[in-house]
């Protein structure tokens, strides 16, 4: 099995530049056959490597370059369960993204699936590796190959703004990562993380330390869209074509958020043991200034696919928080909650390609009762939007609970309860008011007159699918509704969730990683006591229910409500959303500069905190 | 040690993010990204230099030699790889804006203003 390591890397990586080179001359079925297959034979392996994690994580070295006594020059593929078990997730959304576009493109080429592969491959590559060079690699060749699925449609002109946008951020943010790289090898000789994280451990943070960790996760915080690195994320999202969006959604940003944490217990927690407290106040900060940004911004929205991908930052911004408390039970909410949200992401974005296949628009006013033609993919938006408010006792109300709970026993921080509860439900009513404004025609017709520009924007996107059509193809309506359904399945499995608790305490054990990863210690699962979801986790999530269905009638229905719009506070409120609508400019300089600032800043923060 | 390859590494670094925010030719944005790239080729060799060190190439030369660290130069070679892949990808991007909005000032590229 271990001589199989490299497989789930190598497949997509074979088969993706052949789809390139030679895409254009095969046939269409030929193309989507070999680009479902490779996805699908990626996801069994994975899943067949966190298997064999799962009793004792294992480390593959290239060539046969294992550590001697402990001390590593070679490049390692570390195995375990919650790597993996990502990686498969991975391939699992590629597959779903790849079944959808067999009907939803009504001509695409080979390149277009050699480039999902080749995107597969990098997310993969970098669930997997025990490098951090390798890993700054694998996030370069997923970042290529998404530049270039986001200007999938070139002859259009919305798709070549948001494509610079995404890769002149997103490169920066890898350049960073090397200078980091480069500190790092500098002060310890090593570029396996196991090796660096052991060469750090028992040594005081310093400077060149403190910068390096800070151009690190700046730089994986970049791809996870974190204020105010996050500018590219929506301007990418509204452009790209409805699969890719999938895939960007559904587990690409969370890509960011694993790799920080990796980095953090592994590399980071030795010398940052002492000022735990700090870092979980920074992160702390960030996670909720990027949660509220978003999920103001989300309810904003007219244009449907940027109103999702503001929920997209709004929910990074609580696996942020979550990450920062820096436990394992946290860390199990984050992981249960990402499948869940990921699968609820892609499918809302699948309806929302349903839309724009039938009437070539994703303007929510436009779309204005329009929806009754399909009202199955209503149906499903529906409970999309409940599953993103947290509605018990599916997947996402499974990882919410153990949020709340991790909140609550870390002390100072059961506030962060109320932030998740508020994400909850603005990101899940504003979906709610699309759905009932688009499927059943309730509220008003005209939108709010600031946002033109934005119905103009919406109104480009006719050339995706080849314009409007009158019958939806029932394949784009069979892959939403499964995944749907495996979100209200996979958190009621026995077990499901009490294991990935037990492997997230194994994930937070900064000892254990270079007990196996450097001296191949064959480690046993911690024994943790399951958490039981208690009256108050239901209660919250109730709240969090009702408050989407508050927040998609104040959508609705409070254009009615002229008196209030008019008085003192809701003035001030409006000046400010003006302020942050403004923001949002497009303007790549504009991008890159709030991009310095941030950095700048959190790193000054973390220079003078955590000395 | 000479100090001297960080300061300028640090230096191409801040004045190509500069030359990202103040550029009003999308050309130059690239180019400028591109220099801040080269800051990461400098940090890199400057790492690995030792003083008196020869090329690491330990083919036909004594296995006492002082060597300069290969593996950063490796790690060079790769990142210029990458560079090449997301430069030659941004200018033809720009080049399909230019055709599509006739110009490549950023100012005017603006239909995804929120």
């Amino acid at each position: 099995m271990t001589a199989l390591t490299a497989l789930p890397v190598l497949v997509p990586f074979i088969a993706g530049p052949l789809l390139v080179a030679g895409g254009y001359f095969a046939p269409r079925w030929f193309n989507d056959s070999i680009g479902a297959l490779a996805a699908i034979a990626v996801a069994a392996l994975c899943a067949l490597l966190a298997a064999h994690a799962a009793p004792h994580p294992f480390a593959y070295w290239m060539g046969g370059w294992t550590p001697q006594h402990g001390f590593s020059i070679g490049i390692s593929l570390s195995i375990d369960v919650l790597g993996a078990g990502l990686a498969a997730f991975c391939a699992v959304l590629v597959t779903a993204a790849l079944v959808y576009s067999l009907r939803y493109f009504e001509a695409i080429e080979g390149l277009y699936h050699g480039l999902m592969l080749l995107f597969m491959a990098g997310m993969v590559g970098f669930c997997l590796s025990g490098d951090l060079f390798n890993i700054i690699v694998f996030f370069e060749v997923m970042s290529a190959a998404a530049f270039a699925l986001t200007a999938y449609r070139v002859e259009e002109r919305a798709p070549i703004q948001g494509a610079i946008n995404f890769a002149i951020t997103n490169s920066i943010a890898g350049y960073g990562m090397f200078i980091a790289v480069a500190l790092l090898y500098a002060r310890t000789g090593a570029l396996n993380m196991a090796q660096i994280g052991v060469a750090l451990s028992g040594h005081h943070t310093d400077p060149l330390v403190i910068v390096a960790m800070t151009l690190l996760f700046a730089g994986f915080l970049t791809k996870a869209a974190v204020v105010p690195l996050h500018f590219w994320l929506a301007d990418a999202h509204a452009v790209a074509p409805v699969p890719v969006c999938v895939l960007f959604s559904g587990v690409m940003v969370d890509l960011g958020v694993y790799a920080v944490a990796r980095l953090y217990w592994v590399v980071f927690a030795g010398p940052l043991g002492p000022h735990a407290s700090a870092v979980r106040a920074i992160f702390v900060a960030v996670g909720v200034v990027t949660a509220l940004t978003g999920a103001t911004m989300c309810f904003l929205q007219r244009h449907i696919k940027r109103l999702l991908a503001f929920s997209t930052i709004s929910h990074i911004g609580m696996f942020v928080c979550g990450m920062a408390l820096l436990s394992g039970k946290a860390l199990a909410g984050v992981a249960v909650y990402m499948v869940g949200h990921g699968l609820t992401k892609g499918a809302l974005f699948m309806c929302a390609g349903i839309l724009l296949h039938r009437f070539a628009n994703i303007d929510e006013y436009d779309l204005h009762g329009r929806g009754r033609a399909v009202p199955v993919a209503g149906v499903i938006m529906a409970v999309g939007a409940l599953l993103l408010a947290a509605c018990p006792p599916f997947t996402t109300f499974m990882g919410k609970s153990l949020l709340d709970e991790a909140s609550s026993a870390a002390p100072h921080y059961a506030w962060l309860i109320a932030v998740f509860i508020v994400i909850s439900a603005v990101t899940g009513g504003s979906v709610l008011r699309v759905t009932c404004r688009v499927f059943l025609g309730w509220g008003s017709k005209e939108g709010p007159a600031h946002a033109i520009q934005q119905a103009r924007a919406a109104e480009e996107e006719t050339s995706e699918t080849g314009g409007g059509r009158d019958h939806t193809p029932l394949v784009m309506v069979i892959v939403p509704a499964v995944m749907l359904l495996a979100v209200l399945v996979l958190g009621l499995v026995p077990g499901a969730v009490p294991g990935v608790e037990r492997y997230a305490a194994q994930f937070v054990d900064h000892g254990l990683y270079s007990a196996w990863v450097l001296h191949g210690a064959r480690v046993a699962l911690p024994v943790v006591a399951p958490s039981h979801i208690s009256l108050s986790d239901y209660a919250y999530g109730a709240l969090s229910t009702v408050g989407a269905l508050g927040v998609a009638a104040a959508g609705l229905f409070g254009y009615r409500l002229r008196g209030l719009r008019r008085s003192w506070p809701a003035q001030r409120l409006q000046a400010a959303v003006w302020v942050l609508r403004e923001l949002h400019s497009g303007h790549i300089g504009d991008y890159i500069a709030w991009w310095s600032a941030g950095v700048s800043l959190i790193g000054g923060i973390c220079l003078i905190a955590l000395r | 040690m000479s100090f001297l390859p960080y300061a300028v590494g640090a230096w191409l670094f801040v004045i190509g993010l500069w030359g990202v925010v103040s550029s009003r030719n999308l050309v130059r944005t690239v180019l400028s990204l591109t220099v801040v790239q080269s800051a990461t080729y400098l940090l890199l060799l400057g790492v690995g230099y030792r003083a008196k060190g020869v090329a690491p190439i330990v083919a036909d030369i004594p296995t006492t030699s002082n060597l300069v660290d290969p593996v950063v130069q490796v790690l060079v070679l790769t990142d210029i790889v990458i560079e090449a892949t997301v430069t030659a990808l941004l200018l033809a991007l720009v080049v399909q804006a230019h055709k599509r909005f006739g110009s490549v000032d950023p100012d005017d590229l603006r239909p995804l203003r929120d």
